[in-house]
C-alpha cells in the first residue's frame, strides 16, 4: 500500500499545536509595516491533528530501515551502533537552549567541550590542532583544500594547482578540491590495489599541490608504502590530505600524523558513532599538522588559565567555513563517545572492526569473488562479475535480494575500479552471531542465483515498495506534491 | 567492559582460527612497524555510562541559560513536543542516506514533503533535500548563478546581509577569480540606486537578505527588474518564519531563495544543527546542489520516492559536480517538516504575527518610554536594532540578571559598537517583555 503524504491527510480547520494567546496589543499589521511588504499568497500547508502527525511519521519510520532494525554493512559508511546515552546527553537543556552569540562567559561549557574534543581528536589522529566547524565530511575536505591554498599562497607557490586523487577515491574528494580551485589528476592503482609508487613519481611535477588519500583505501587495504609516498610528496613540495572516512580501522593503532599527513577530516557520524540521521546532520572536523595550524578557520577556541575564549585574531586564517561553530549537537555526542570509549576502548573498537571484517571476508570468499585476496582492514570488496557473467545475477540483484532478509545491503558499484563491486563493512559493534547470519544469508542468495535466478531479479518482494523506476524519476521529475 | 563491543574471548579465538592468524595484531601487519602506535593514545581510559552522564551534565551546567532576546540568525521559538518525539524514532535517526529506496521510503517521503513545504513557503518551484545552514546555502546559490552565467565574474552582495554569511562566502570564493563586491546601503537597507550604479552584465548574481542583519525589512520593489535587465540572478535570503506574514522570495521575483530553517522546530543549540534551504525555478533544477528526492513508481505501479537527478552529484560527476555536498541535514530538515506540518499555515501565521506584535510592543516601550533611538527608521519583522549607550556594559548587566538582552553588533561592525539587535519571538510572554523593560530602565544610566 502506498502511504499518504501529509498533505493528503489534511482537513481544513485541524491543527496539531496550540500557541498561547497573544497577550500584547493585537494591532493591524499594515499600521506597523509598509503594506507592500505583506504576503498575499497563501501557502498550502497540511492541517492535521497531533495524532495524525505522530501516526504519519510513525508509519513512515516503519517504511524505513535503520541500524536499530538490523545489520547495516554499508561499506565506507561505518554504520556502527549509536549509543543511547549520547542521545540523552545531546538533549540536555544546558546545551539545547544556548544561543550562538551569547557572551563567552556564558558558554564556557561549550567552549570547553570544543577545546577538549579538538584536543582528543588531535591526539587520535596525531595532528597538532583543528577545527570542528565543518558540517560534514565533504565540508571538511573543502576546508582542508582551502588550507592547502592558504599554505601555498603564504609561500608564494600558487602555481601549485594539481591535486592527485586515486581513481578509487570518494567522489567528494575531486569535487571538493575542484571548488577550492585545484584541478584533479587521477592516480592509478597497481595490481595490489594500492597507489603505484612508480607512476606517482611521474606525477609529482612542479605544479603539484598534494595528494588526497584514504588509508586504508576504499578497497579496505592499507597503503603499505605510505611512508615512501609521504616522503615523495613532501620532497616534491606538496602536502598530504587524509580522507578520514576509514579512520575506524586504525584508532590507537597508527595515526595519520605519524604516516606523514598534513590535513585530515574525520566523519564523526562514522567513526565516532553519532547517528547519520538519514543523511545528516553529520560533522567533519579537520585536524592539521604544525605547518598548517596558522591557517585554520576562525574562530579558534583557546584556553587561558581556567577560561576558554574564542580567538578571531588569526592573520593567516582561511576565514569562516560555517555560520557559527558547526553541528554542535553532533559534537556533543561524539565527545560523549570518546570519553566513554577512552584510549583503550577506541583501540579495541578498531581492532574488532578489523577482526569482524576479516572474519566475514574469509567466510564469504570461497563463494563470492574476493577481488584483492589479502588481509583487509575494516572493510573488503567482493565482485559479482563472475556471477553476472555465469548466472546473470548482478551486485544490484544481490543487494535487492538481501532486502528481503532484513539486512541492509553493502555499498554497491563503488569503488568503480572493481567491477560489480560489493563493499562490506561490518563494524565492531556487530556480534559473531550477526556476522554468521549474514554469511548464511549471502550463501542462500548464491544458491538462489544458481537455482532460481528469477526470484532475485524480482527481489525485493517483502519491502514497503519494490524496485523503483529511477529512469522515470529523472525523465519526468516530480519534486514536490501538487494540490489536485 | 565495553557495552558496544559484543566480542567474547571465545568469539575472538574462533574468529582468528577461521581467518588463520594467531592474534589480532597479525591483522595489522600491513602497517609499517616504524609508524605503528606503540604507546596508548594520550587520552583517559574509558568510563561508565553514569560517569559520562555526570561529565556532560557538568559541562552543560557551565553554560548559562537565560531569557533570550537574541536573534541574528538563531531564534528561541516554541517547539511542539511532537517534533522531538518524531526525531527519536530510531529508524529515522539511525539510518544512512536513503540509497536503497525500497527500505528508505520513510526518509525519502519526509524529504519530499520537506521539499514541498519549502516551495510553498518561498513560492518557488523546486527545492533540494537541504543544505548545511543558511550561510553555506548562500555560497551554493552563488555557485548556481556562476554556473548559469558562465561569462559573468562579479557577485554583488548587499552590505546588510548577515556578516557571517558574508564571511562564509568570502572564504568560499577567495581562491576563485570571481569578485565579491558590496552594494552600498542607505539607512541600513540596500540601496536600489547604488545597485543601479554598479550592476551590468558582468554580474552573475545579486544577494540580498530580508529581514536583514539589523532586523529591518528590505523593500525589494524594483530589484528583480533591474537584476534581470542585466541578465543576473536575484538571490534572496530570508528568515523563513518571516514568510508567515511577509512577502515570499517568489513574490519579490527572486531566482533563488535561501535561508536557514532553525526557527522551525530546532533549538538554538549554540548555532547547530540548523538547515539550509534552497529553492528555485524549474529552469535551474539541474544546477541545484545536493540531494533531491523525486516521485516515481515501483514495479507494481505503486507510488514511490527515490533520490533523483543524481547526474549533478559528486558520486557520479566527481570534479564536474554542481557541488561537493554529500551528507546534508536530513534529520534536522525533518524537524522543520514536522514543525510546519504540525502548526499548519494558521499556526505559522500565529507564530510569525505574534513574534511581530511582541517585537513591536517591546520596540514601542523601549523607544517611547526609555527614549532609546533606533539605528534607522525602518520597518521590521521580529527584531530591530537600537542604539544603546555603553552597549557592552548594559548587555553584561542585563545578563547578570538572567536576560540575554540582544546581540551587540559591535562584534561584527567595529564602528557600531553601541548598536544592539533585539529579537522577540512568540515564546516571550508580555510579563517577560515588561520585565525586560524594567530591567533595562534600571541598567541604563
Amino acid at each position: 500500500m502506498s502511504k499518504k503524504l501529509i498533505f493528503e491527510m489534511s482537513s481544513v480547520g485541524r491543527t496539531g499545536y496550540r500557541f498561547p494567546d497573544l497577550d500584547v496589543p493585537d494591532l493591524p499589521l499594515k499600521d506597523q509595516v509598509n503594506s507592500s511588504l505583506l504576503r498575499e499568497s497563501i501557502p498550502v500547508l497540511p492541517e492535521v491533528s497531533e495524532v495524525d502527525i505522530i501516526r504519519h511519521y510513525n508509519g513512515l519510520s516503519k517504511r524505513n530501515f535503520g541500524l536499530d532494525s538490523g545489520f547495516y554493512p554499508l561499506g565506507s559508511c561505518t554504520m556502527k551502533y549509536n549509543p543511547k546515552i549520547n542521545e540523552d546527553v545531546g538533549s540536555l537543556p544546558g546545551f539545547t537552549n544556548i544561543h550562538p552569540l551569547q557572551s563567552e562567559d556564558s558558554v564556557q561549557g561549550f567552549l570547553e567541550l570544543i577545546f577538549e574534543t579538538t584536543k582528543s581528536l588531535s591526539e587520535i589522529t596525531g595532528m597538532k590542532w583543528g577545527t570542528l566547524q565543518p558540517f560534514a565530511g565533504a565540508h571538511g575536505e573543502f576546508t582542508g583544500m582551502k588550507l592547502f591554498k592558504a599554505y601555498f599562497k603564504k609561500r608564494d607557490e600558487l602555481h601549485r594547482t594539481k591535486v592527485l586523487v586515486p581513481t578509487s577515491a570518494h567522489g567528494t574528494n575531486p569535487a571538493s578540491a575542484t571548488i577550492a580551485g585545484f584541478h584533479i589528476e587521477e592516480i592509478q592503482a597497481d595490481e595490489r590495489g594500492l597507489v603505484s609508487v612508480e607512476s606517482l613519481k611521474n606525477q609529482l611535477t612542479d605544479d603539484v599541490a598534494g595528494i588526497m588519500l584514504t588509508n586504508p583505501s576504499t578497497l579496505g587495504l592499507f597503503e603499505k608504502d605510505i611512508i615512501e609516498i609521504a616522503g615523495l610528496v613532501h620532497e616534491a613540495g606538496g602536502l598530504l590530505y587524509y580522507d578520514g572516512a576509514n579512520m575506524n580501522a586504525i584508532m590507537g593503532k597508527v595515526r595519520p600524523g605519524d604516516m606523514g599527513f598534513d590535513v585530515i577530516h574525520l566523519n564523526l557520524h562514522k567513526t565516532f558513532s553519532t547517528p547519520h540521521g538519514g543523511g545528516g546532520p553529520g560533522a567533519g572536523p579537520v585536524l592539521v599538522s604544525e605547518r598548517l595550524v596558522d591557517f585554520l578557520p576562525v574562530p579558534d577556541v583557546k584556553k587561558d588559565g581556567e577560561n576558554y575564549f574564542l580567538d578571531y585574531n588569526k592573520a593567516d586564517s582561511i576565514g569562516r567555513v560555517s555560520g557559527f561553530y558547526g553541528n554542535m549537537a553532533v559534537l556533543v555526542k561524539a565527545y560523549a563517545y570518546i570519553i566513554t570509549m577512552g584510549s583503550d576502548g577506541l583501540k579495541k573498537a578498531s581492532e574488532y572492526a578489523v577482526l569482524n571484517a576479516n572474519y566475514l571476508k574469509e567466510k564469504l570468499k570461497g563463494t563470492f569473488h574476493l577481488y584483492y585476496d589479502t588481509t583487509c582492514m575494516h572493510e573488503f570488496v567482493l565482485s559479482a562479475k563472475k556471477m553476472k557473467e555465469e548466472l546473470g545475477i548482478s551486485a544490484l540483484d544481490i543487494a535487492k535480494g538481501l532486502l528481503d532478509y532484513g539486512v541492509h545491503p553493502p555499498t554497491i558499484y563503488f569503488p568503480s575500479i572493481v567491477p560489480e563491486a560489493m563493499m562490506i563493512e561490518p563494524t565492531e559493534t556487530e556480534s559473531k552471531e550477526t556476522l554468521d547470519y549474514f554469511v548464511k544469508t549471502m550463501l542462500e542468495i548464491y544458491q538462489k542465483a544458481k537455482d532460481n535466478p528469477e526470484e532475485l531479479h524480482e527481489a525485493p518482494r517483502n519491502t514497503p515498495v519494490r524496485r523503483v523506476d529511477e529512469v522515470m524519476a529523472v525523465k519526468q521529475p516530480i519534486l514536490k506534491w501538487h494540490a489536485e | 567492559m565495553f557495552s558496544y563491543l559484543p566480542q567474547t574471548e571465545t568469539d575472538i579465538r574462533e574468529m582468528l582460527k577461521v581467518i588463520g592468524v594467531n592474534s589480532i595484531e597479525d591483522l595489522f601487519k600491513d602497517i609499517p612497524v616504524e609508524i605503528l602506535k606503540k604507546t596508548p593514545l594520550d587520552i583517559p581510559e574509558g568510563i561508565s555510562e553514569y560517569e559520562v552522564l555526570k561529565r556532560l551534565k557538568g559541562l552543560s551546567e557551565k553554560n548559562r541559560q537565560g531569557l533570550s532576546f537574541m536573534g541574528c540568525g538563531s531564534y528561541d521559538h516554541l517547539i511542539p513536543s511532537v517534533v522531538n518525539h518524531v526525531l527519536q524514532l530510531p529508524n529515522f535517526y539511525t539510518a544512512y542516506t536513503p540509497y536503497q529506496a525500497e527500505i528508505s521510503q520513510g526518509i525519502l517521503q519526509s524529504i519530499f514533503e520537506f521539499q514541498t513545504l519549502v516551495c510553498e513557503l518561498t513560492g518557488m518551484e523546486v527545492s533540494n533535500a537541504s543544505l548545511y545552514d543558511g550561510h553555506t546555502a548562500a555560497s551554493e546559490a552563488i555557485t548556481m548563478a556562476l554556473n548559469t552565467r558562465k561569462k559573468a565574474d562579479r557577485i554583488l552582495v548587499s552590505g546588510t546581509i548577515h556578516p557571517n554569511t558574508r564571511a562564509v562566502i568570502e572564504t568560499f570564493f577567495s581562491d576563485n577569480p570571481v569578485k565579491i563586491e558590496e552594494i552600498e546601503t542607505k539607512d541600513c537597507v540596500t540601496s536600489l540606486d547604488a545597485l543601479r550604479e554598479t550592476i551590468d552584465e558582468s554580474v552573475a548574481a545579486v544577494l540580498v537578505q530580508t529581514p536583514n542583519i539589523y532586523g529591518w525589512t528590505e523593500d525589494l520593489t524594483g530589484f528583480a527588474d533591474l537584476v534581470h535587465e542585466n541578465k543576473a540572478l536575484l538571490i534572496i535570503s530570508s528568515n523563513p518564519m518571516s514568510l508567515g506574514i511577509l512577502k515570499s522570495q517568489a513574490d519579490w521575483g527572486a531566482d533563488i531563495a535561501i535561508g536557514g530553517t532553525q526557527p522551525f522546530g530546532l533549538s538554538t543549540y549554540f548555532g547547530g544543527p540548523s538547515v539550509g534551504y534552497i529553492s528555485t525555478g524549474t529552469k535551474l533544477t539541474r544546477k541545484m546542489p545536493g540531494r533531491i528526492v523525486g516521485q516515481t513508481k515501483d514495479v507494481d505501479g505503486k507510488r514511490a520516492f527515490v533520490l533523483t537527478l543524481q547526474a549533478r552529484e559528486q558520486h557520479i560527476k566527481r570534479q564536474r559536480a554542481t557541488s561537493n555536498i554529500c551528507s546534508n541535514q536530513a534529520l534536522a530538515a525533518m524537524a522543520s517538516g514536522v514543525y510546519l506540518s504540525t502548526v499548519g499555515w494558521n499556526g505559522l501565521k500565529t507564530a510569525a504575527s505574534q513574534s511581530f506584535q511582541k517585537a513591536h510592543y517591546l520596540y514601542k516601550r523601549l523607544t517611547e518610554e526609555l527614549g532609546l533611538k533606533p539605528l534607522a527608521d525602518q520597518d521590521f519583522f521580529n527584531e530591530f536594532t537600537l542604539i544603546i549607550p555603553e552597549a557592552d556594559r548594559v548587555l553584561t548587566d542585563m545578563e547578570s540578571q538572567g536576560v540575554f538582552a540582544g546581540v551587540g553588533l559591535g562584534q561584527f561592525f567595529p564602528d557600531q559598537k553601541n548598536a544592539v539587535t533585539i529579537a522577540v519571538t512568540e515564546k516571550r510572554s508580555r510579563e517577560e517583555i515588561d520585565a525586560y523593560v524594567d530591567l533595562m530602565k534600571g541598567v541604563l544610566k
